[in-house]
């Protein structure tokens, strides 16, 4: 397999080829290619043991893959790059007696930083999450909330390209959350592309722009969320109603009828191929008033879901309807 | 290059900067001194304020008549032993010395009665005392005249001990000195490996279990991590070193010029506890100051080639901690705490060990022979023997072939060291046998 470096590469943020890493008999990554635009959030999803590590870790060079290629950029993935790439751990850590300003410079002089530069930036970042004085004390002093905040600092301290952040939800309350989800879209807003590993649904849902689903070595889903739900839509509509109604022709039907405040009702209506929306508008005109009319595309929870059902993987199901 | 720079800088920094670093640093080269000198002020003191102990003889041939030695005052009884011994007991003496009625030339039934069990240094000197007088009878009987006795007993004669090298080149040579500089490097060096090592497991194990290390390594990769934090340890030990070698320089020169006039004394103190015979002890002491044997000390001293030693012993202090250090850094990286540890230490502690106990064992009194030379020779103990040797002469070859073998050792065992570590830095709550270490060994990258 092999690439060639036209345009259409270089303006994507990353792209993977055919990578496979085993372990003994074990395949943690079987073929896996993904691609990730410049200035997207791409979320990298799949249940505990998928490979999602396996992958980040590949990319962040920690480990070298068996076969397949990786292009940052537009340029085959060498040493020099762990410039222009953050990266957040799952499993969080900083040096326990390290004093938090000489911990994030010697973080930031190890990405290639030089000393002057890194003390401005820390200066601003520290400002920036209101913990200045925080500086002269040592993380072992900090909470773990605190410790987090400082542990994110490092991560975007060298203004990577590129943020990696596996599972960046994980452990952080939700005040932080709240900040965290902040900084990273300021960060894509200012030009960076971000890749975050996630199990929940819900951060999915609003904050990527692309998704890919990982499960047993294999990725088995790629594309923008829009596609995706687009390739999964069911061509049903949601509306909100007064009054409960009843509507069986042949392209409509009534899937669920359910009340909502006063006398509302919202129901799901099935559209066979041959109908349209305005034709359903109208059939819904002259039997209810209408308040809110929109077309239905499936959450990611239940694309996944079908997908899981389909691929018949009981244990990928448990853990999608959990989380 | 630049980046293991930086992680050298940190783990200098870190260890330099902590409390307990400037304690031992200091303390160490004030305690040594301290302690020795307190020990030797007391010995000297006991010695000068020691009064003798009372010993009572019965001496039924009559023929002993024991006198007072430095450390008995000799008290003569008479009568039956049973009474004597009766009459002791009534006593605080140190002790009763029956001799009874006997052939003096070949004495039977000689037996000392005291309270509690004596030292054995007393009892040997009582000994000593008895035997003295018989071999004076036995001279007597063979008509030796008390002063050709005398002339007889003083006789001490010395060895001088001269290097005859292939060239005809004369140097003498004192062999106590080449022990003792032998036994002291050799013991710095394993101390030197052992502390340190352990101090960089440690340093890994902290790394791992705090997590760090993954952002670490995604910055560097996880060889240069360890070859950072080995050299970064391996400064922090030198500069200690240095500190305590020029402390303790210091302070010793300037102990030994305010006890300036003890220290004869205290050459003649161990003369005494090896002669254990008092008139030459005497003498010695008498003569002390003068005794040409100390500018012959010196002399010696200045024999042996300091730059190159120091030199040498540099050498194989760096080398054997290298060679070891990398093992202690595998070892850190295959476990999650220090507790865990001890299964992989052994291992790695029992060549080191071999070559403690070989420096005392072959090389220091056999500097030359066959099991010294192997010790010597192979990389896991040559740290420690070859500086054990290194005062003796050495010939070139062997110490050539000795520091070759030891470069390309710690070579090997940082490499093995680098392949376990950077699998191992990465695997948390992994049950780890010897079995997993194989096969992160042999993983691919």
């Amino acid at each position: 397999m092999s690439f060639n470096t036209s345009n259409t590469y270089s303006v994507q943020a990353l792209i993977t080829k055919g990578i496979t890493k085993r372990y003994g008999n074990h395949t943690a990554l079987e073929g896996v290619d993904i691609t990730v635009p410049t200035q997207s959030i791409y979320g990298l999803l799949g249940p505990n043991g998928a490979g999602k590590t396996t992958l980040i870790r590949i990319i962040n060079q920690i480990i070298n893959a068996d076969e397949g290629e990786i292009m940052v950029f537009g340029e085959k993935l060498t040493p020099r790059h762990v410039e222009v790439i953050g990266y957040l751990p799952e499993e969080r850590g900083l040096y326990k007696r390290l004093k938090v300003g000489e911990q994030l410079l010697y973080l930031a002089q190890l990405k290639g930083l030089s000393r002057s530069e890194a003390v401005t930036r820390i200066r601003t970042w520290l400002d920036r999450f209101q913990i200045r004085d925080w500086a002269q004390k040592k993380v072992e002093d900090l909470s773990k909330g605190m410790a987090q905040k400082v542990q994110f600092i490092s991560t975007v301290l060298h203004e990577p390209r590129l943020i990696i952040l596996d599972e960046p939800f994980s452990g952080f309350d939700p005040v932080n959350a709240e900040l965290i989800t902040q900084e990273i879209l300021r960060l894509k807003e200012n030009g960076s592309t971000i890749i975050f590993s996630t199990h929940r649904m819900e951060t999915v849902e609003s904050l990527c722009d692309q998704i890919a689903l990982i499960n047993k070595s294999k990725k088995i889903l790629e594309g923008s969320k829009k596609e995706v739900k687009q390739q999964f839509k069911t061509n049903s509509y949601r509306v909100e109603h007064r009054g409960a109604f009843q509507l069986e022709t042949g392209n409509y039907h009534v899937v669920k009828q359910k009340p909502l405040e006063e006398d509302h009702f919202e129901s799901t209506i099935k559209m066979e191929n041959n109908g349209s929306p305005n034709l359903l508008l109208q059939e819904l005109i002259n039997r209810t008033e209408v308040f809110r009319f929109e077309q239905h595309l499936p959450t990611m929870s239940e694309i996944f879901i079908r997908l899981v059902k389909a691929e018949g993987d009981e244990a990928l199901l448990k853990h999608l309807q959990e989380s | 290059m630049n980046k293991v720079w930086l992680i050298i800088q940190r783990e200098f920094l870190n260890r330099v900067q902590k409390k307990s670093f400037l304690i031992t640093t200091i303390l160490v080269p004030l305690i040594f001194p301290a302690i020795i000198g307190g020990l030797v002020f007391f010995m000297v003191k006991e010695a000068e304020s020691a009064k003798p102990d009372v010993v009572e003889v019965l001496d039924e041939t009559g023929r002993f008549q024991l006198e007072d030695t430095k450390r008995f005052t000799i008290v003569n009884v008479s009568g039956p032993i049973e009474v004597a011994k009766k009459a002791y007991q009534m006593t605080r003496h140190f002790g009763l010395l029956h001799i009874p009625a006997t052939d003096i030339n070949n004495p039977n039934g000689i037996t000392f009665y005291s309270r509690e069990s004596q030292s054995i240094e007393k009892i040997s000197e009582l000994k000593r005392t008895i035997n003295d007088k018989v071999k004076d009878f036995k001279m007597e009987q063979y008509n030796v005249d008390k002063e050709t006795l005398k002339n007889i007993r003083s006789t001490d004669v010395g060895i001088a001990e001269i290097n005859l090298s292939d060239s005809g080149e004369e140097k003498s040579s004192n062999t106590g000195i080449l022990y003792g500089t032998g036994m002291a490097l050799g013991i710095l060096i394993y101390m030197f490996v052992l502390i340190y090592g352990i101090q960089i497991m440690q340093g890994v194990i902290d790394e791992k279990t705090s997590k760090v290390v993954e952002v670490i390594v995604s910055s560097v990769k996880p060889f240069q991590l360890m070859l950072g934090k080995i050299i970064g340890i391996a400064s922090v030990g030198l500069v200690q070193f240095l500190i305590w070698i020029i402390l303790i320089t210091t302070v010793t020169s300037s102990v030994l010029a305010y006890f300036g006039m003890k220290m004869p004394q205290q050459q003649a103190m161990e003369q005494v506890t090896k002669n254990m015979d008092e008139e030459t002890a005497q003498d010695v002491m008498k003569q002390a100051p003068a005794t040409p044997q100390s500018p012959e000390f010196l002399n010696n001293l200045s024999q042996i080639p300091f730059v190159k030693v120091a030199v040498i012993f540099l050498f194989y202090f760096l080398g054997g901690y290298l060679l070891y250090g990398a093992l202690f850094a595998a070892v850190g990286s295959a476990v999650d705490s220090i507790q865990e540890s001890q299964q992989f230490q052994f291992p790695i502690t029992l060549p080191l060990l071999i070559g403690y106990m070989g420096l005392f064992m072959f090389v220091l009194r056999d500097p030359h022979g066959t099991v010294s030379f192997w010790l010597s020779i192979i990389p896991f103990t040559s740290p420690v023997a070859m500086v054990g040797r290194i005062a003796y002469e050495v010939p070139l070859w062997q110490l050539l072939l000795s520091m070759a073998l030891l470069i390309l050792g710690f070579i090997l065992t940082t490499w093995i060291a680098g392949r376990i570590y950077r699998v191992g830095i990465l695997m948390t709550g992994t049950k780890v046998n010897y079995k997993v270490l194989v096969k992160w060994f042999l993983q691919k990258n």
